[in-house]
């Protein structure tokens, strides 16, 4: 065995004396790896499993849906430059009745050819085997449904196809590239038990809904090298006199859509967070370096006069910086990897995949390593080099007598600060080396930031409940009917057992354009001044709707460049290709989707034909709700249902599971850093100041009246952070809630008062726990040690 | 002169069978074995000794920093060698100043500052300013540690330590790390605070020549103390031959 060399004995030797801070700062880089790791294991896993999956099923390209179209002019989409695959579809919202549930559940169900695979939208068979030729009453059913219900292969339900119930037989469990993440109609987030996906023959389906030779719905893959816009213009076209509501891509495709903006959120954690511990890990890796070469000099003096060479001492200060390195990334590692492990099995419960494996490739782990590596031995750098230039002869010296200034200049004067001079002491400290202040300051504030930052979703879906279900869509329940009625419907309606108020809706797919913008959006009609539902203009006050005109979401009027007052083309997808211009009259708040409104009364003019109404928003007597559930399940003419209420309380529930979470997580994040910073800043004023406060112990202050010195410092440091904290942290709220942003939903940036003092007092309380275990030391300063030695 | 003495004032340390042994493993230290001392009120005291023979290990103990292993330290009749951290601190904080060889002065902290330090918990200090011209530096109030002299450090040391008007002012090597004429000026500073205030001082010294300005000098030697004297006639600091 090779015996240590002396350094490497006093590299040890300090590692172990140091153990403490060293570990401190050790868990600030754990915090930056796992996060690291987490983030980029989790995008990995994401868009890898994302990317095999739609491979494998041949997940569409483009997709649109029209009334009715002939089977016959799937030529000439086939025959548009750059599509290689093509799938017709009928296609159509269900209701679904289960043995059990008293609530009624929605779902789709979609054709899938008789013979063979579908070209596009592939399924992929979990368990049991796809429907018979021939036997009319077999379907298959997503996962996420089947495992909610415990639905296996031989098991049957009933569903209200076109208004006649009928008893399926489930022959197979499917996951689906449309549907992996499920979302039902109302629903804000996937609530498995109530919303299923059914695929059967198209045969059985032309039968059901009188489609023999058409199809509502389809499917496009595109060749590489086409001009996607293109597409969907020439595919408007073609379906345009059928109907056609607007073709779209992957990036308005729900399920695909919410994997973006899982993704969007990983990449911007992967981006915001590891860099911020690996920056105060930087910091405090130069601070403890700083001072230990400080109090070595005169070994390095000496090191120098005997011959070692500036890179053995270079060498000697990188490897304890390596060290501690080493134990970061290993803590990171293995605390990320089991984290990731726990991400990947929640994933599992919101995204339908056939696997979902959390990357745990090498090169993640040796990119993390050199990351944390680099990012320690650039804090490091500038006091290794420090070391460096050291000439051995002045090293050898007692460094010069640290230099402090009046806090206010005027040092000849007679002016007098109006504190304590214990205060003055601690307060000129502060100022004498303003870059470390500065420095420990936004390392206490990057805790209260990042806590804001992950607490303040809380507050803003606070607000979104608040808006969306009680003063926007008040509805318990939305029906829908399966084909637009006259506006008598609603007094059906209002007879229906257990509703006490209903109020009818139109909704018109239409294209809305403003010169080269457009957008594809459903105009909901209403009566002018609604109840139950309401359109809210900017400052959430509700909005009677005018006689005339047209009302846009605020992100709706932004994509089409328009402000209120301005004209915007509105063509209804109803097959006649009308353009009518129409008055923008106000934008509206809205948190999901593009949202137009018009008056029904405009919109039945606009539409030409008349009062029509495509289903009615009902209030219901909660005693009454089971008789109404039934009916509905019985009512041929409704063909979906929202179930307001239900989504409501499954969405807080989902939160609250969230908030449980990531309040452990970001808590923990942050007490660390505030531990590695207060800890080690701290430890290091004490080091620096140990002979200062010893001394004061000789002149009979008590311990509480020196420790109160050093508090001080630590304390205005700790205070000045909150509103820094504040600032930076609602800083970062504004960027995560920009990047949330998407057409399918927004977050409003609400931070209520107490978001702030709460991530304050755990800070605080950090800071405090920290602050006392250093405190501990001071109580046992030697005191006869400091008056015999010089500093 | 032995008419100087002012012990009508009565005994104010009255130090017994003093013994400290210190243990660092196997070995075992007598720094101070079996001390039998007495400082009159007001007097000026010269403690003298070769290196390693106890006199930092005394002065300690009866400041108030550190305990005897055994034997007694009467202050005004009160015990020392039992009393608890805070009784100690608070032993130190009204009745003792110290000055040290290395100075001891907040950097942080002007001339000034420094003073005012203690004479804030005090409770009948002069201001600092006056403390500050009893020394001869009151010219240089504001500055800071690191723009002062060695000599004039000690000196703020000296007006920091005199300024709460002590009843002990304890000195160990006050001049150790001065050259002659500074430590003079250091020794008068100090004289002319015994004579002001009455605070009874103790002095550590390696200069014997220092030994004559003292009305009573101990001479230590291996933790006993070897001899005590009395002198007849003091003389001047700035007589001292160096
Ligand atoms: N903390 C300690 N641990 C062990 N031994 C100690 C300790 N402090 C002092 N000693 C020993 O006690 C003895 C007396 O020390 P002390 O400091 O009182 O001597 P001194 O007379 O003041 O010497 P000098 O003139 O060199 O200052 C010495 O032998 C010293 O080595
Ligand atoms: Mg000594």
């Amino acid at each position: 065995m090779k015996a240590l060399s002396m350094l490497d004995r006093k590299l040890v030797r300090d590692l172990a004396r140091l153990w403490a801070q060293s570990l401190a700062i050790a868990l600030v880089m754990a915090c930056g790896v796992m996060t690291l790791i987490l983030a980029l294991g989790a995008t990995r896993a994401l868009e890898d499993t994302r990317a095999a999956f739609y491979d494998r099923t041949r997940f569409g390209d483009v997709f649109a849906s029209a009334t009715r179209a002939p089977e016959s002019i799937k030529t000439a989409i086939a025959a548009i430059d750059g599509v290689s695959a093509v799938q017709t579809r009928i296609v159509n919202a269900v209701i679904i009745d289960i043995k059990g549930m008293a609530e009624p559940a929605t779902g789709m169900v979609i054709s899938i050819p008789d013979h063979g695979e579908p070209a596009v939208n592939r399924l992929y068979l979990r368990s049991g085997r796809f429907p018979e030729p021939g036997r009319d009453n077999e379907a298959t059913i997503i996962e996420a449904f089947a495992d909610a219900h415990g639905f296996r292969p031989g098991d049957t339900f009933d569903v209200l196809i076109n208004g006649r119930k009928r008893h399926l037989v489930i022959t197979g469990i499917t996951l689906s590239p449309e549907y992996v993440y499920a979302i039902g109609p109302g629903d804000m987030v996937p609530d498995q038990k109530r919303f299923g996906v059914i695929h059967m023959h198209r045969s059985v389906l032309e039968g059901a809904y009188d489609m023999k030779g058409a199809f509502n719905d389809v499917s496009l893959t595109l060749s590489r090298s086409a001009d996607k816009d293109e597409v969907i213009a020439q595919l408007d076209t073609i379906l345009k006199p059928h109907g056609g509501t607007g073709a779209y891509d992957r990036t308005d495709h729900m399920s695909d859509a919410f994997l973006d903006s899982e993704l969007t959120q990983l990449r911007a954690m992967a981006q915001v967070i590891p860099p911020i511990f690996l920056f105060i890990a930087a910091f405090l890796v130069n601070m403890i370096l700083s001072r230990l070469i400080a109090l070595e000099r005169e070994q390095i003096g000496l090191l120098k006069a005997v011959g070692y060479s500036n890179a053995a001492i270079a060498w000697h200060y990188a490897k304890l910086t390596l060290a501690i390195s080493v134990v970061g990334v290993a803590i990171g590692g293995i605390a990320g990897t089991r984290l990731g492990h726990g991400m990947a099995s929640l994933y599992g419960e919101f995204y339908s995949f056939p696997f979902l494996v959390f990357s745990q490739e090498p090169d993640l782990y040796v990119i993390s390593t050199l990351v944390t590596f680099a990012a320690a031995l650039i804090g490091a750098a500038n006091a290794i080099m420090g070391a460096v230039r050291l000439p051995p002869a002045v090293a050898m010296r007692p460094p010069a007598p640290t230099r402090y200034r009046s806090l206010f200049g005027g040092s000849a004067g007679g002016f007098r600060l109006p504190f304590s001079q214990l205060t003055v002491m601690a307060l000129r400290h502060l100022v004498r080396w303003p870059l470390r202040t500065a420095l420990t300051t936004l390392g206490t504030a990057l805790p209260v930031a990042l806590l804001i930052t992950s607490l303040f979703a809380f507050d803003s879906v606070d607000h979104m409940i608040d808006t969306m279900w009680f003063r926007a869509d008040r509805q318990d329940a939305t029906l829908t009917f399966a084909l637009d009625r006259s506006e008598d419907a609603v007094r059906d309606v209002a007879r229906l057992p257990g509703v006490l108020a209903a109020e009818p809706f139109r909704a018109e797919a239409a294209t809305l354009r403003n010169g080269h913008r457009s957008r594809n959006v459903q105009i909901i009609g209403s009566n002018p001044r609604t109840d139950i539902s309401r359109v809210l203009d900017e400052e959430f006050a509700p909005i009677t709707l005018p006689p005339a005109g047209i009302l846009l979401s605020e992100r709706l009027a932004t994509h089409l460049g328009l402000a209120t007052g301005d004209q915007v083309e509105v063509e209804l997808n109803d097959g006649q290709g009308r353009k009518v211009m129409v008055p923008l009259v106000g934008v509206t708040n809205s948190y999901v989707g593009l949202t137009a409104n018009m008056s029904r009364e405009a919109l039945d003019r606009l539409s030409g034909q008349g009062s029509r109404i495509s289903g009615a928003r009902v209030i219901v007597d909660d005693n009454r709700i089971l008789d109404l559930y039934d009916e509905v399940k019985q009512t041929p003419a409704i063909a979906s249902v929202a179930l307001q209420r239900i989504s409501l309380k499954r969405f807080r529930a989902v939160i609250e599971e969230n908030i449980g979470i990531s309040i452990t997580i970001y808590v923990s994040l942050a007490v660390i850093i505030t531990f590695g910073v207060i800890y080690n800043s701290a430890r290091i004023q004490l080091s620096e100041r140990a002979r200062e406060l010893a001394s004061l112990r000789v002149f009979g202050f008590t311990n509480r009246e020196v420790s109160s010195v050093l508090l001080t410092e630590l304390g205005v440091m700790v205070i000045l952070a909150q509103p820094l904290g504040w600032l930076i942290g609602r800083s970062f709220s504004v960027l995560v809630a920009k990047g949330f942003e998407s057409d399918l939903f927004r977050i409003p940036l609400i931070i209520n008062p107490p978001t702030y003092a709460i991530s304050s007092l755990i800070v605080l309380g950090g800071a405090l726990v920290s602050a006392l275990i250093v405190r501990r030391r001071i109580d046992r300063l030697d005191l006869i040690r400091v008056l015999k030695t010089r500093d | 002169m032995l008419a100087d003495l002012p012990s009508t004032k009565g005994t104010i340390f009255d130090i017994s069978g003093l013994t400290k042994i210190y243990r660092t493993g196997e070995v075992e230290v007598r720094a101070l074995n079996g001390v039998d001392l007495t400082l009159e009120a007001g007097e000026m005291a010269v403690l003298l000794g070769p290196s390693g023979s106890g006199k930092s290990t005394l002065l300690n103990i009866v400041g108030g920093l550190d305990r005897p292993t055994s034997g007694s330290v009467k202050f005004k009749g009160e015990e020392l060698a039992g009393a608890s951290d805070r009784d100690l601190t608070a032993y130190r904080r009204d009745h003792v100043g110290f000055v040290f060889q290395f100075y001891n002065l907040i950097p942080s902290l002007t001339a000034w500052e420094n003073v005012a330090l203690i004479t804030e918990v005090a409770s009948d200090p002069m201001t600092p300013s006056e403390a500050l011209s009893l020394v001869g530096l009151e010219a240089r109030m504001n500055h800071f540690p690191a723009q002062l002299s060695g000599g004039e450090q000690q000196r703020v040391a000296i007006a920091r330590a005199i300024a709460k008007r002590p009843e002990v002012l304890l000195c160990d090597e006050p001049t150790g790390a001065l050259d002659s004429a500074t430590g003079i000026i250091v020794l008068e500073a100090l004289a002319r605070v015994n004579e002001e205030t009455g605070a009874t001082t103790a002095i550590i010294t390696h200069n014997a020549g220092i030994r004559k300005i003292a009305h009573r000098v101990y001479s230590f030697l291996d933790g006993q103390i070897a001899s005590c004297e009395l002198n007849e006639e003091r003389i001047k600091p700035s007589e001292v031959s160096w």
